[in-house]
Order: structure tokens, then C-alpha cells, then sequence
């Protein structure tokens, strides 16, 4: 690096000459180098920077699928076919785009659960929050919409139940249903257009929101497993006594994170990419087949707690409703929660049983989606879709009473 | 990232160690992503079925007469099979063609090995050519006739480019002042029996 | 401070729990969607293949030419990439493998006419170029050792695995005709009822001895696995490269963030 020196006169003339016209090192400093985070993150806090890296991922390998890829009826199995063997390192492609799908909400739901944990959604980060959940239904709808690209028998038969939800809606149900397909049924119109959402439509929303989460957490600061806000107080130099900036400590930290996560990411794609056909399901390498609905018919796993709920409510509108409403509950979670503290590490024995139940539900829900819908699957599915909700709709009530400890003024971190 | 090493020199902390991980990481992560971007450069690469398509194509010839052309599709270019008469042979040999060549000898142009030579091809009777001009990639005509006034009164016959006016005379080979830099490119061809000959493999010679 | 550094190891033990509990419960869950998985398929035998027999995926890709691309097609697969992966010559490919008038670049396709197989089965035989990956080696293993003879059939065979099957029984040169015996088949009143597959036995001599018409599946059913996905060894191959890679990459990065995190106090 000493050679490099004598040329450092230049490339300072160069960065003040962007800078004279672009923010690029102001916006450096205020997003890495300056950016102060509480020096107590542990491993729930790896989950954020993971997400980031898996939206690259994605996009990437998207763009190379995409060069390859035919959106219609008559071509897409049979592209998808000519990328895994024909297209040089084609299937690698795949595979990463197929893992990284999977990986993609892993991630994210662990985020989320650290969200949960330690009250990171509580004031003053609403807006983060919020847009966390938007980005969190964008990703739902572009994996969807993705799922159907592979034109597999289950591709096909997942959109028909999917899109046949909407048609619970009283009235312009039918009439919705049809619009979203374009056709009297799943058809190489309705390909087409899920093909264009899910390249160009929803990506560019996720970018922007992401942009957005990651702008709102910046200004208001980052949470941490203390709950503590760290800006309330700085040291002589105007910085947070907890606090570091993120770069350097940071960025190694979550560069030996993210090496942590590719390993275990390597693992699934090189020796295992069919997941046991959680990950690419068994049915979705016969092509789609309109007359014949595949033997056992799921959605994709990270669909399934939502999709348990659906099969529990006998009634058609009700089921969808209640659906939707699993999802679109975590929005409210601002202002549910009555609790003085944030963090799990504060507060009472009800707020960590009503957690736990909800953690072991929400997972409960998730294998039941899976599995068919026997008598005793579905009294299950009933019962854990009841304390779904009751950690949501109870939530006002046992956050006030909670019995919480009180919170210490410096975060808890030992030097190692 | 390496700025900060030096600024960060607190007590107890081994510069030396710090600079060292350092390095063995940014290389490391480097060497990573250059060889993640292997697969992803590589699939650009024409595919398996490309390959296929671009695979070696027969012709008939046994038909073909004295001073006729027949154009062959491989890979999505066009492929003259000229069968030369004596006429035309005779022509190629006047050594005062070869002055008004750029290339006569084909020192700066792609062929074969064994169609470096005079008349550019295995056989002497059949010139086989890839049918693109080697200015910017127009068709060439079959002008054949050297009486053809258009092209002058000293056209010894042989192929037209209509884009920018390059001439080539009956062995491929460009001539001077004409846009295109060098001569037309020959194919890798064989004859597998005396009537057919198979473009996009390369002959065996001795 | 005593009391502090109490609160806060129980407090750490018992989000420990919490994590634990999580972890347990969700581990639990798994296995018994992967016992669910598996009883579901618990009436296959096992194919026992190797991908990485070349001799096995040799005889296998023979096999196939003789036996099933009559009807089947393996229209995603290439002759030259046969070549390629199963170290055979292009000429031996040629000759052994390819019907006359298919070039070494073509894919494994079928003379009958979808129309025609729709006439003669009532069905379009299925490709085969992913039937390893859409049912799994074990299940073919066992379909092609589950043919029976059934007077009621059309084909005058059934198939335990796929009931009703319009495939006919083509290999029965090599392993003869199977009965089904059944338990209780004697009790006269209930044998429609109570019946319940016992085992099979040979009621026609084949030209194989059972053991060599094992063998005779087990590459054929190889073959299949390995068209299904033609590059898994490669893959495999290389998902160990990229993890010694890795861990090159975290010790660097491991001992990186130590060095740095000593700055934080």
C-alpha cells in the first residue's frame, strides 16, 4: 500500500472533484464510516445486511435467467430446461436464483422475529417498520409471481388456488379473478404478465422501499438487543457512547456473517438444491398440465402458516379474510404493544410466553400448510391459528400489565 | 478501508496483524467475487444448443456446373460454393491481378491453412467462402462476369460488396483501394466424398 | 452489581430457552414432515444407484435405447452430451445409441406420433428427461419391478405401483410374468375386501435370473436419474471447491473482526 502513496495526491483531487458535485463521500460517512450503531448487536442483527445481500443475488441471477428465459406457455418449461443443461453454468444460475428464493425468506423471517424480539418496531421506528412490512408483502407477491414462471404442474396448479382466492370477494370476485388472468383460465397471458411483475414491477418497488427502510433506520438510529437508545447519551465528541461506526466494525462483522450464511447457502445449492422438494418441489418438473392437478397440492413452504389459516376457516370469505388479516396484523404491532420497555430482556414472563407461543405457532402453521388437510391437521390448524391472533389481539392488554424490569442506562456488552 | 488502519493504531493493537488480515481478506473477497463473476460472464458463451445449430453442414456439388455459385446457411452466415471454370482459373493466374490486390498472398487474412494459398482452397476447382464482407459485414454479390461494364472496364469478375463498394476478385482476395481490409474469409471445410463437401470442419492434410 | 450481573445471566438463560425452545420445537416439526415424507413412500424399494457408475450409466443409456425410446422421449437430452458424460466416443454413440438419421447434436426424440400414442395407449407416453427429478429413482426402481399379470388388463398386466397403468409390461422377455399373491386371498367371502399384497412370484421364466434383472433396473433406473440432472456430479464437485473456499475466506475474516473488535471497549 506504501507504493500507492505518492498517487494519493490524485485520487483526492479526485474525490474532491465528485464531490464538488456529487454527496458520494458525505453520503460514505453518513451511511458506513459515521454511521454509529450500538456496539451490542448480536446474532439476531446479522439478519438485515443478510437480506440486502440476497435482494443482490436475486437480481442478479434474475437478469442473467431472464436473458435465457421464455415467457410463454409453449416455451417456459422447456427454457428452464434449456438453461439447467444447455446454457453454460446455466444450472448454477438457477440454482442460486431457486435457493436464494427460499434463502430470501429464511432471512427475513428471522429479521422480522428479531423485530419481535426486541421491540425494534416500537417508537420511534414505525416507518421503519412499516416499510420492513412493505417490503415483506412485495416479497411475498414477487415470489409468487415467480413461482409460476418455471411453468411446472405445480407452478400452474399454485396459481389457479392462489388467484382463485380473490374470487371470494363478494361481487367482483369472478370478475376480479378473470381480470388477473387475462383468460378463463391460467394461461400464457396470465404468464406473461406475472413474467413482466416479477422482473421489472415488483423489483423496483423492493428497491425503492429497501432504500426507503434503510434511509428511515439511518435517521432515527438502530435498535439494539438492549432496547436502550443509544443517541440519549454521547460522549464529549457528539457520538453515542455505545455506539461505533459501522464501518470498519461492522462491515468485517457482517462480512464474517454473510461468509457464515454462503456456507450454509453452498450447502443447500451444491448438495441438496431440491431441499427434499421444499426448496423446487417434485410436481414442478412435469410441465403444467391444466387437466390434471397434481397428487398433493401445497404452496411453497414459506406460504404455508398463512395457507394452514385459509384451510382451517370453513367458510371460502372468511378464510381469505382471515388470511390477509395474519398478514397485514404485523402493521398494527406499533401500536399494540402498551409496553414501557423494548426489549424481551426487560420485560415480564407474559409478553416471553405470549412471544413463544406465537414463535411455535407461526411454525406449528408452516408444517401443517404442508401436510394435508386431515380432521385432526385442521383441529390443530384451529388451534394454532387462535393463538396466532391472540398474540396480536391481546397484545394491548398483556404488554400493560406485563411486569417489566427496568432498563439500565448503558447497553450490555463485554469487551472480549 | 485501509485508511483506517492507521488512524485506528490504538494501544495494544498489533499493526502489523491488522494490516496483514486485512489485505488477506480484500484479496481474498476479490478473488471471490472474480470467480463467482466466472459463470455468470461464461453463460454468455454460445449454448449447447447453439452449438448444435452451428454444427457442420453438407452440401451436394456433384450438380453444380462451371462458373455457378450455390450459398450454403452455417451459423447464420452465408456460404458461396463457386466451382471455377477453366475461364475463371485463368484469369486468377494473370499476374498483373495480383498487383491490384491488397492482400494477393493472404498474409493478413483468416483462412484455413490449406487455403493460404493462390487460389485460396483445397481444390483448386472449388472456392468455398464465407459470404460477409470484411468491411462491416454486408453480403457480397456474385459478379462474375468480366464484362460487367458497371464495375469498370478492367473487372476481372468475382464478388461486389453494394454497401460501400468493395471489390473482390475470383479467389476472395480484396483489391486495393476499396473500403474492406482484407480478403473474404474461407470456412473450415472438407470434402467427405468428391461431390459433397461439409463445412465447419477442417480438412485433414498432410 | 452482584445482583445486576444475576438478573442479567438469568435473563440471558432464559432467552436462551426461548431460542432453544424454538429451535427444538421447529427441529421436531421437521422430522416429522420428514417421516411423514418418507412413510408416504415406504412401499418403494430402493433403487441403491450410483450417478457416478459410468459402466451402470453405460448400460443404463443402452438399455433405454432398446427398451423405452420406442415410446419415450428424452427430448432435453443430447447424443453429444451422452458422449461428453459417459466417456464414450462419438462414434460409439453413433452406432450404439443413435437411430439412423440423428445427428450427434440432436435430442433424444421419438418417431411415434403423439396422436398415434394417444391411439395405441389411450395416453402420450411421458417424457423421460425428468421423470427421475418429478418421481424420485425409487419410485421407477419399483414401477418397473411391479408389473403383474392381470387377465382384466387390456395389456394383460398391472402394475402395483401405478394401478391401472397403461404402460404394457416390456421387459417381461427379460423377467418373465409375476403373479400377485396376496394374504388372506383363501377366505373366500372377504378376499375382495381383506386383500392385501403379500409378495410376487415368478409364474413365467425369463431370459434374466432375478438378480441380473435388479441389476437390469437398477442401471436403467440410473440412467434416468442421471438425465434427469445431467450435471450433479459437476455440481457436487464443485460445491466442495467452493466450501474450502469459503472456509479460507472466513478464518481471514474471522481473525479480521477480531482485530478490529479489539478497538471496542
Amino acid at each position: 500500500m506504501s507504493a500507492t502513496m505518492p498517487e494519493k495526491g490524485k485520487m483526492a483531487q479526485l474525490v474532491d472533484w465528485i464531490d464538488a458535485r456529487f454527496p458520494m463521500t458525505r453520503f460514505m460517512k453518513e451511511h458506513a464510516s459515521e454511521y454509529y450503531a450500538p456496539k451490542n448487536f448480536n446474532f439476531w442483527y446479522y439478519f438485515g445486511s443478510l437480506a440486502l445481500v440476497v435482494l443482490v443475488l436475486q437480481i442478479v441471477t434474475g437478469i442473467f435467467l431472464t436473458m435465457n428465459y421464455k415467457p410463454s406457455a409453449a416455451d417456459a418449461f422447456a427454457s428452464v430446461e434449456y438453461i439447467m443443461r444447455d446454457v453454460e453454468w446455466g444450472w448454477l444460475i438457477r440454482y442460486m436464483h431457486s435457493t436464494g428464493a427460499s434463502a430470501f425468506f429464511i432471512v427475513v423471517y428471522l429479521h422480522m422475529f428479531r423485530g419481535l424480539m426486541y421491540g425494534s418496531y416500537k417508537n420511534p421506528r414505525e416507518l421503519v417498520w412499516i416499510f420492513g412490512m412493505l417490503i415483506y408483502l412485495c416479497l411475498m407477491a414477487e415470489a409468487f409471481f415467480g413461482y409460476l414462471l418455471p411453468w411446472g404442474n405445480m407452478s400452474y396448479w399454485g396459481a389457479q388456488v392462489i388467484v382463485s382466492l380473490f374470487g371470494a370477494i363478494p361481487g367482483i370476485g369472478e370478475s376480479l379473478v378473470e381480470w388477473i388472468r387475462g383468460d378463463y383460465y391460467i394461461s400464457d397471458i396470465t404468464l406473461n404478465r406475472f413474467f413482466a411483475l416479477h422482473v421489472i414491477a415488483l423489483p423496483l418497488a423492493l428497491v425503492f422501499l429497501v432504500i426507503a427502510h434503510i434511509f428511515a433506520l439511518h435517521e432515527v438510529g438502530s435498535n439494539n438487543p438492549d432496547g436502550i437508545e443509544i443517541k440519549k447519551l454521547k460522549g464529549p465528541d457528539g457520538h453515542p457512547v455505545d455506539g461505533i461506526p459501522f464501518h470498519p466494525y461492522y462491515t468485517v462483522k457482517d462480512l464474517v456473517g454473510f461468509i457464515v450464511f454462503a456456507m450454509v447457502f453452498a450447502l443447500v445449492l451444491f448438495f441438496a438444491p431440491e431441499m427434499g422438494g421444499y426448496f423446487l418441489e417434485h410436481a414442478n418438473f412435469d410441465p403444467a398440465n391444466p387437466l390434471q392437478t397434481p397428487e398433493h397440492i401445497a404452496p411453497v413452504w414459506y406460504f404455508t402458516p398463512f395457507y394452514a389459516i385459509l384451510r382451517a376457516v370453513p367458510n371460502k370469505l372468511m378464510g381469505v379474510a382471515l388470511m390477509g388479516a395474519a398478514v397485514v396484523l404485523f402493521v398494527f404491532l406499533p401500536w399494540l404493544d402498551r409496553s414501557k420497555v423494548k426489549s424481551i430482556r426487560y420485560r415480564g414472563w407474559l409478553f416471553r410466553s405470549f412471544l413463544g407461543a406465537f414463535a411455535v405457532s407461526f411454525i406449528a402453521l408452516g408444517y401443517l400448510g404442508l401436510m394435508p388437510a386431515t380432521p385432526t391437521y385442521t383441529l390443530a390448524a384451529r388451534f394454532f391459528g387462535v393463538i396466532y391472533f391472540a398474540f396480536f389481539l391481546l397484545m394491548p392488554w398483556y404488554t400493560r400489565i406485563d411486569q417489566t424490569k427496568p432498563v439500565p442506562e448503558r447497553v450490555t456488552y463485554h469487551a472480549h | 478501508m485501509t485508511s483506517e488502519v492507521g488512524k485506528s493504531n490504538e494501544e495494544g493493537v498489533d499493526g502489523g496483524r491488522r494490516h496483514f488480515l486485512l489485505v488477506a481478506t480484500t484479496v481474498t473477497g476479490i478473488a471471490g467475487a472474480a470467480l463467482t463473476a466466472v459463470p455468470f460472464l461464461a453463460s454468455w458463451k454460445p449454448s449447447a444448443r447453439a452449438q448444435a445449430l452451428g454444427a457442420p453442414v453438407e452440401q451436394d456439388i456433384s450438380k453444380l456446373e462451371p462458373g455457378a455459385v450455390v450459398k450454403v446457411n452455417w451459423r447464420g452466415q452465408a456460404i458461396f460454393i463457386v466451382r471455377r471454370s477453366p475461364e475463371m482459373m485463368k484469369q486468377l493466374e494473370d499476374p498483373a491481378l495480383a498487383e491490384r490486390l491488397r492482400d494477393p498472398k493472404s498474409e493478413q487474412s483468416e483462412q484455413p491453412k490449406y487455403a493460404k494459398n493462390d487460389v485460396r482452397s483445397l481444390k483448386p476447382e472449388y472456392l468455398v467462402l464465407v459470404g460477409v464482407c470484411t468491411h462491416l459485414g454486408c453480403a457480397p454479390l456474385s459478379r462474375f462476369n468480366p464484362a460487367d461494364a458497371e464495375l469498370g472496364a478492367d473487372w476481372p469478375g468475382g464478388f461486389y460488396c453494394p454497401c460501400h463498394g468493395s471489390k473482390f476478385d475470383l479467389a476472395g482476395r480484396v483489391f486495393k483501394d476499396v473500403p474492406a481490409p482484407t480478403n473474404l474469409k474461407v470456412p473450415p471445410y472438407r470434402f467427405v466424398t468428391d461431390g459433397v463437401v461439409q463445412i465447419g470442419v477442417d480438412a485433414e492434410v498432410a | 452489581m452482584p445482583t445486576e450481573h444475576l438478573a442479567e445471566a438469568m435473563m440471558k438463560k432464559s432467552f436462551h430457552k426461548l431460542v432453544l425452545g424454538v429451535v427444538g420445537l421447529s427441529a421436531l416439526a421437521w422430522s416429522a414432515v420428514g417421516a411423514a415424507a418418507e412413510g408416504h413412500n415406504s412401499a418403494l424399494q430402493l433403487a441403491r444407484n450410483d450417478v457416478a457408475n459410468i459402466a451402470s450409466l453405460q448400460r443404463g443409456a443402452r438399455n433405454f435405447v432398446n427398451y423405452c425410446s420406442g415410446c419415450h422421449s428424452a427430448k432435453y437430452v443430447r447424443y453429444s452430451r451422452l458422449a461428453e458424460d459417459l466417456e464414450l466416443s462419438e462414434k460409439q454413440v453413433t452406432d450404439n445409441l443413435m437411430f439412423v438419421g440423428e445427428r450427434i447434436h440432436d435430442t433424444i426424440k421419438i418417431g411415434m406420433k403423439p396422436e398415434d400414442a394417444s391411439h395405441w395407449f389411450g395416453t402420450t407416453p411421458p417424457d423421460l428427461s425428468l421423470i427421475a427429478r418429478s418421481r424420485g429413482a425409487d419410485y421407477i426402481y419399483s414401477f418397473l419391478k411391479s408389473f403383474y399379470l392381470d387377465p382384466s388388463r387390456p395389456t394383460g398386466t398391472n402394475n402395483l405401483i401405478l394401478p391401472g397403468t397403461a404402460m404394457p409390461h416390456v421387459l417381461w422377455e427379460l423377467q418373465g410374468l409375476q403373479r400377485a399373491v396376496y394374504d388372506g386371498e383363501s377366505d373366500a367371502e372377504h378376499n375382495t375386501v381383506h386383500k392385501k399384497f403379500k409378495e410376487f412370484e415368478l409364474a413365467k421364466q425369463g431370459s434374466l435370473s432375478p438378480q441380473e434383472y435388479d441389476q437390469f433396473v437398477r442401471d436403467t433406473v440410473n440412467f434416468l436419474d442421471y438425465i434427469a440432472e445431467p450435471m450433479q456430479l459437476e455440481r457436487r464437485n464443485l460445491g466442495m471447491r467452493v466450501l474450502a473456499f469459503l472456509i479460507v475466506f472466513f478464518l481471514f475474516a474471522h481473525f479480521l473482526k477480531k482485530e478490529f473488535w479489539k478497538d471496542v471497549k
